[in-house]
């Protein structure tokens, strides 16, 4: 990869929007969101149940199968000197083949999404390095348990020819993430990759991810509902609200001057270690609205103690309010406050 | 049996599942899902259990309930309902009571589970899931209990319409209240919660916490609530007891535990909690080593050893007994006395 660009985002989505087509009408998923992911860096996107944020990674995947389309928007990567557009590409196609599972790669939250039970985790991970930086048998092999190795796997030797279900859950986590690292790709969609395991074990695989992601110099988007788990990880974070960001600011910013009202009333209603106990949390009124029905305006005032008649009415814009500090909030607008 | 002072008092509990292996299905062994646990629960407070998967903490829950069937060890309920008309409340052990007792404890135990979305039958309205303990217990007339059911659902923060649509109708934070509002029916003095929040997303579970602690207030409820959230049992509990491979490791007072926890494996399980401050969550170190071990071979002498930092040789080869060394503070640890621990106290 240039080191001229190094400056440049690795990937820039514009006004991307991913709607599910089904009878009880249209669910815009992810609609119109604009951000972008740089080198080295890890983007942190947070949000509810049916905020969008997986499918905001699918998309970029082009994972995305019927009745989801997406149905406008760039998903520009950049790769050494040339700049694909992936919204543009054959999901089938062979450039698509190409980047998925090398240069982009996912985990998951539950690892056998990506794990096949009937395969020895050497031969999976042997195969994407064969497959993707056609190494010959040996020479991948030894990458595998490098990669192993890497992930603090103990006795990597004897490990690589276990199947799945003879690791415990934070083995197979740190195997799905072996095998996703093992040909160096420069983006990591991580979805939820730490919410089935243990606090304890949870701890570990994040510390091995900043550590990786230092040693191979990829960039990762992480997706979590947990504010805590982002703190610890991420650079950048953007929270998302029904389909739409809400507010985008480094983790520093975000965590010190929360902006958008959801994002405050996110960070106050969860109990801390240090807050008062058997008292009540502030707590966010009502339910996420139904993705079939969402509400006019900014699709957030239902839910807002600060809601005006303007933010029943007109949606408002991503806008910077400080310093790399956006947020969607007409209370945030100077123009209208 | 005379009435004690506790409403619940648990002594000595354990469960063994028995391992099966090949074709004849041969006993291959025991797992120690829960082993010889003791504690008691007070009317009107909570006490929190806490611990990792395969620590035993919801096997336990349900063996208050009789569940599942205890291997050993009495569960002792200071039941209202059982003792005769005007009379002192009376000692039940659920672990040996009579059907026809455990049917009338379980109007005063009541347990709610962690998936809202398979733990109400998708068959039946709200209104007759609500109503299903009373009908089960034929308490009131129909009239009555549909009134009941009303006042119930409303409660918990729904409508009383609501008991005419289905459970697919409702969110998971409503769904989670609808199997509070079932709980809540007979009038239970106890319920268990099994990862009440833990499906929930972060909004909605502050609304159900809330909830929680609003019943408690109202009714004098009294919880035991198992939960894997340091913070969110931290934030409701009164006491709250740690689990580690089917043993209690320790049990003391909600403030206490967090200002000198004195198991390591407390102290590693606070320190993993994810803290919402980059600065803070950056910096810290659990210090824990490797994975929990299974179940079905713990390591010998105490269970933790392998992963504990300041194990030395009588870990790895003798059971720390539990002890109590302050009021109401215990630990089963051979160097609870010796070395120093990091406080999480605010």
């Amino acid at each position: 990869m240039s080191v001229a660009h190094s400056d440049e985002p690795l990937i820039e989505v514009e006004d991307l929007r991913t709607y599910f087509h089904s009878e009880a009408g249209i669910a815009k998923a992810v609609d119109g969101i604009s951000f972008a992911v740089r080198r080295k860096k890890t983007l942190g996107v947070v949000g509810e149940s049916g905020c969008g944020k997986s499918v905001t990674a699918r998309s970029i995947m082009r994972l995305i199968r019927p009745p989801g389309k997406i149905e406008s928007g760039s998903i520009r990567y950049r790769r050494g000197e040339e700049t694909l557009e992936l919204a543009g590409l054959d999901p089938k196609g062979r450039t698509l083949r190409e980047i998925r599972g090398a240069e982009i790669a996912m985990i998951f939250q539950e690892p056998m999404t990506s794990l096949n039970p009937v395969f020895t985790i050497g031969e999976q991970i042997t195969e994407v390095i064969r497959l993707h930086l056609g190494a010959g048998r040996g020479e991948a092999r030894r990458r595998a348990i490098d990669m192993l190795n890497a992930v603090a796997i103990p006795s990597p030797h004897q490990r690589i020819d276990d199947y799945p279900h003879q690791l415990s859950g934070g083995m197979r986590q740190r195997a799905m993430i072996a095998m996703a690292l093992s040909c160096h790709p420069s983006l990591l969609i991580a979805d939820e990759p730490t919410t089935a395991l243990d606090v304890t074990i949870q701890a570990q695989v994040i510390r091995l991810m900043r550590d990786l992601q230092r040693e191979f110099e990829a960039a990762i988007i992480f997706i979590t509902h947990d504010l805590g788990v982002v703190a610890g990880i991420a650079d950048e974070v953007m929270v998302m609200y029904l389909g739409e960001i809400v507010e985008r600011a480094p983790v520093r910013d975000l965590f010190r001057d929360p902006k958008h009202p959801y994002t405050q009333g996110l960070m106050t209603s969860i109990p801390s270690l240090n807050g008062a106990r058997k008292q009540r949390l502030p707590v966010i009124e009502g339910n996420v609205p139904s993705p079939f029905d969402l509400p006019r305006g900014c699709r957030f005032h239902p839910r807002c103690a600060h809601a005006s008649e303007l933010c029943r009415e007109r949606a408002p814009l991503l806008l910077e309010a400080a310093p790399e500090h956006h947020v969607a909030c007409h209370l945030q607008d100077p123009e209208l406050a | 049996m005379t009435a004690s002072a506790h409403l619940l008092e648990v002594r000595n509990l354990s469960k063994f599942f028995t391992l099966r292996k090949g074709m004849l299905q041969r006993a291959a062994g025991h797992v120690r899902a829960v082993d010889d646990v003791s504690f008691f629960v007070d009317d009107g407070e909570t006490l929190g259990l806490v611990g990792e998967s395969g620590c035993g903490k919801t096997t336990t829950g349900r063996a208050l309930l009789r569940l599942v069937p205890p291997s050993a060890g009495e569960i002792l309920f200071k039941s209202t309902q059982l003792a005769r008309e005007g009379e002192a409340p009376r000692l039940i052990d659920v672990a040996t009571a009579t059907e026809k007792e455990l049917k009338v404890l379980r109007r005063e135990m009541q347990i709610i589970f962690q998936d809202p979305f398979s733990s109400l039958n998708p068959r039946m309205n709200v209104g007759q899931i609500v109503s299903e303990p009373l009908d089960v217990q034929r308490i009131g007339r129909q009239d009555e209990r549909r009134d009941r059911v009303g006042s119930l659902l409303e409660s918990v923060g729904l409508n009383a319409k609501d008991a005419r649509r289905y459970p697919h109708e409702f969110s998971g934070g409503q769904r989670q209240r609808i199997g509070i509002a079932r709980a809540l029916a007979l009038e239970p003095r106890l319920i268990v919660a099994d990862e009440p929040v833990s499906a929930l997303d972060a909004s909605i579970q502050a609304q159900v916490l809330n909830l929680m602690l609003d019943l408690q207030n109202e009714h004098g409820l009294a919880f035991v609530l198992i939960a894997h959230d340091l913070a969110v049992v931290r934030h409701i509990s009164d006491r709250i007891a740690v689990m580690y491979l089917g043993r209690l490791v320790e049990l003391a007072s909600t403030d206490a535990l967090f200002e000198s926890p004195q198991h390591p494996y407390t102290e590693a399980l606070m320190a993993a909690v994810p803290i919402p401050d980059p600065d803070r969550e950056r910096a810290k170190d659990t210090g824990l080593l490797g994975d929990v071990p299974s179940a079905t071979s713990p390591p010998v002498g105490c269970h933790f050893h392998p992963r504990c930092r300041y194990a030395e040789d009588i870990c790895k080869t003798e059971s720390p007994p539990l002890r109590e060394i302050q009021e109401g503070h215990t630990v089963a640890c051979h160097l609870a006395d010796t070395i120093e621990l990091r406080s999480f106290g605010s």
